[in-house]
């Protein structure tokens, strides 16, 4: 930065500078060379990709016949397809389930656990290790504790408080509950780590001098803490939102989007149109979707973020 | 006698104490401390919320254990007994060696080894040349490596697949082979905007004096900036490795072929045709590597350097 510093090092380099031919020659070639990677890695497996699925969504293509464009063809066959509009459905309500049940549980593991004045550091380690187990494995885990006869695990449990036997993941209104609960336990410890942290950064003379004004402990929480916490906190929310509106993972290994396609979302269809197709892949129908999927998480975010603008602004 | 320290271990005074140490002081203030009513409220809630962790983050763990080395039929039949017709460590063995788990082991180690080499090269070399070297048009090659984060994952799968399956203008198939599932991992905007915002506050003395002795680009790099950077490289790379072993959709698109399946593709698969108690332990041997790296990088992964990659979900 300091032109003392660089004269002293090279001072031929203002000089060389001047032309491209110079800046190659001095230290261009190696900036290239250090670049190299990012460019062909982004380049082939970031940027290229965004473009074309932009192009594809308008084109009919299936590896096999060259790709064909049809303008608006495969947006209408989309909106045309009955699992589009059930699939929006089953998103929204996995998404506000998970908002209802997972969106309040990490906050207050977090103020628990950072009053907590001792085990703190065991405490948000059990709520973490969820979060530490692969997907796979704990989807896989609950498939069985969700097992519907009478000696399932979760039934089992059940029964000693004197509930029945529930089918859990195989009747078609209790399958997104149940998938939701095991999600909420596989994510929250991951939020609940931001709120520990952004919890250190409260000062803690608002505390004090809400003490002394005579708040309790309630009042703090609610007067001191939430509204310290809101710009995390709006955060936290249309981040979540983003992430379940892409959720694939629960329902593909849990139902497979059954009973009676109650659990398709949107990405599974995505990867229903392209990938389960017995006719090969509707490349182009899977684009589309996916391009306005992309669009409304875009358009939402917008909007959340204006309609929120005056309450994120400060800390 | 009176230990001032620890006032919260001695008491059963009635009055309130006034020398309430200044260690902890957030939401439950010395002033509330005094009653004993918020005292033990306060003391019931962190009980209720240490047994509660206890059953939901280490109980299905420890169920997991001990289902991986119980027969079937006591884990179908008695799910929350503890070994009613004993335990045999056999059935990890089995899993291992039968359903080849030993297999598919190995293929997530090569996954996470060649993706965390993958997104160390770029993060490193891009983050220094965008950083430190700063040639022309910086800014814009910084802007669209951050734009590409904020477009959803969902955008990418489709035309990504139709790139492994075909190289663009190389015309190379990737599919089947661990490249599909490295190359892809590179492209981490995350990864590269975190290490070249740790690059920008490293103390530009130190470079100026390098440079003043004849240290050309890439010993500046080799043997200063990788050095100087060693807590976010190790964070980084921590991160890479439990992301590659979590990555489920992905692998299962680029890799049909069952030879190099990693675990998280496999286990789905296996689950209809297997025993449950060898599955069981499949499932526990899968969790190990996991685990054993949260226990060991605890740290790490409490401070909050997961922030992009947790929400993700």
């Amino acid at each position: 930065m300091d032109s003392p510093a660089r004269l002293a090092v090279a001072p031929s380099g203002t000089r060389k500078r001047r032309g491209p031919l110079g800046w190659v020659s001095r230290d261009g070639l190696s900036s290239l060379l250090f670049l190299l990677p990012m460019l062909v890695i982004f380049g082939f497996f970031a940027w290229f990709p965004i473009v074309r699925d932009v192009v594809m969504s308008f084109q009919r293509t299936n590896l096999v016949d060259t790709p064909k464009f049809v303008g608006l063809d495969n947006f209408a066959a989309v909106l045309n397809d009955p699992l589009f509009g059930k699939s929006i459905g089953n998103t929204i309500y996995f998404s506000v389930l998970a908002l209802v049940f997972g969106y309040p549980l990490p906050l207050i593991l977090a103020v628990v656990i950072s009053e907590a004045r001792r085990f703190k550091g065991v405490l948000s380690a059990l709520a973490y290790v969820p979060v530490v187990i692969p997907p796979v494995v704990s989807v896989l885990l609950w498939t069985v504790f969700y097992n519907a006869s009478p000696t399932g695990l979760f039934n089992t449990v059940l029964s000693w408080v004197g509930i029945g036997a529930q089918p859990w993941l195989q009747n078609k209104d209790t399958v997104m509950p149940s998938i939701v609960i095991e999600s909420t336990w596989a994510n929250a410890g991951a939020t609940m780590i931001i709120y520990i942290a952004a919890l250190l950064s409260v000062p803690r003379e608002l505390y004090d001098a809400a003490s002394v004004d005579g708040a309790s402990i309630l009042q703090k929480i609610w007067h001191v803490t939430l509204p310290q916490l809101r710009g995390i906190l709006l955060i936290t929310m249309i981040l979540q939102l983003i992430a379940t509106a892409q959720v694939f993972t629960e329902p593909y290994l849990f139902t497979g989007g059954g009973p009676a396609n109650s659990t398709m979302t949107v990405l599974f269809l995505i990867y229903h149109y392209a990938f389960q197709n017995s006719l090969g892949g509707d490349y182009g129908m899977a684009a589309a979707l996916s391009i306005m999927l992309a669009l409304f998480l875009a358009a939402f975010t917008a909007i959340y973020m204006w309609l929120t603008r005056s309450w994120s602004t400060n800390s | 006698m009176k230990t001032p320290r620890l006032p919260f271990r001695s008491n059963r005074t009635e009055r309130p104490r006034q020398t309430v140490p200044d260690v902890h002081r957030g939401i439950v203030g010395a002033l509330d401390w005094r009653f004993r009513r918020v005292r033990w409220t306060v003391r019931a809630i962190h009980a209720f919320t240490l047994a509660f962790l206890l059953v939901a983050g280490l109980g299905p763990l420890l169920w997991l254990a001990k289902s991986a080395i119980t027969p079937t039929q006591d884990t179908l039949r008695m799910p929350l007994a503890l070994w009613p017709h004993g335990f045999d460590l056999n059935y990890l063995t089995q899993a291992w060696s039968q359903t080849h788990i030993d297999r598919y082991f190995m293929n997530t180690v090569y996954m996470a080894i060649g993706s965390w080499a993958t997104q160390l090269i770029v993060a490193t070399t891009a983050g220094y040349a965008l950083s430190i070297l700063k040639p022309p048009g910086t800014r814009i090659l910084t802007a669209l490596v951050l734009a590409t984060l904020f477009v959803p994952s969902i955008v990418l799968l489709v035309p990504l697949y139709l790139s492994i399956v075909d190289v663009p203008f190389l015309h190379i198939k990737l599919i089947n082979t661990f490249w599909a599932v490295w190359l892809p991992y590179g492209a981490s905007a995350f990864n590269v905007l975190l290490v070249k915002r740790f690059f920008d506050n490293l103390p530009s003395e130190v470079f100026e004096a390098a440079r003043v002795d004849g240290a050309g680009p890439f010993r500046l790099f080799w043997s200063i900036c990788l050095p100087m950077s060693r807590p976010i490289l190790g964070v980084v790379s921590v991160f890479a490795v439990v992301a590659s072993w979590k990555d489920f959709l992905w692998p299962l698109l680029v890799l049909p072929n069952p030879a190099v399946q990693p675990l998280s593709v496999r286990l789905p698969t296996l689950q209809p045709t297997t025993e449950l108690n060898i599955f069981l332990a499949a499932l526990a041997i899968s969790t190990l590597i996991p685990i054993v790296i949260f226990l060991i990088f605890q740290r790490m992964f409490l401070s909050g350097g997961d922030v992009t990659g947790s929400v993700k979900g």
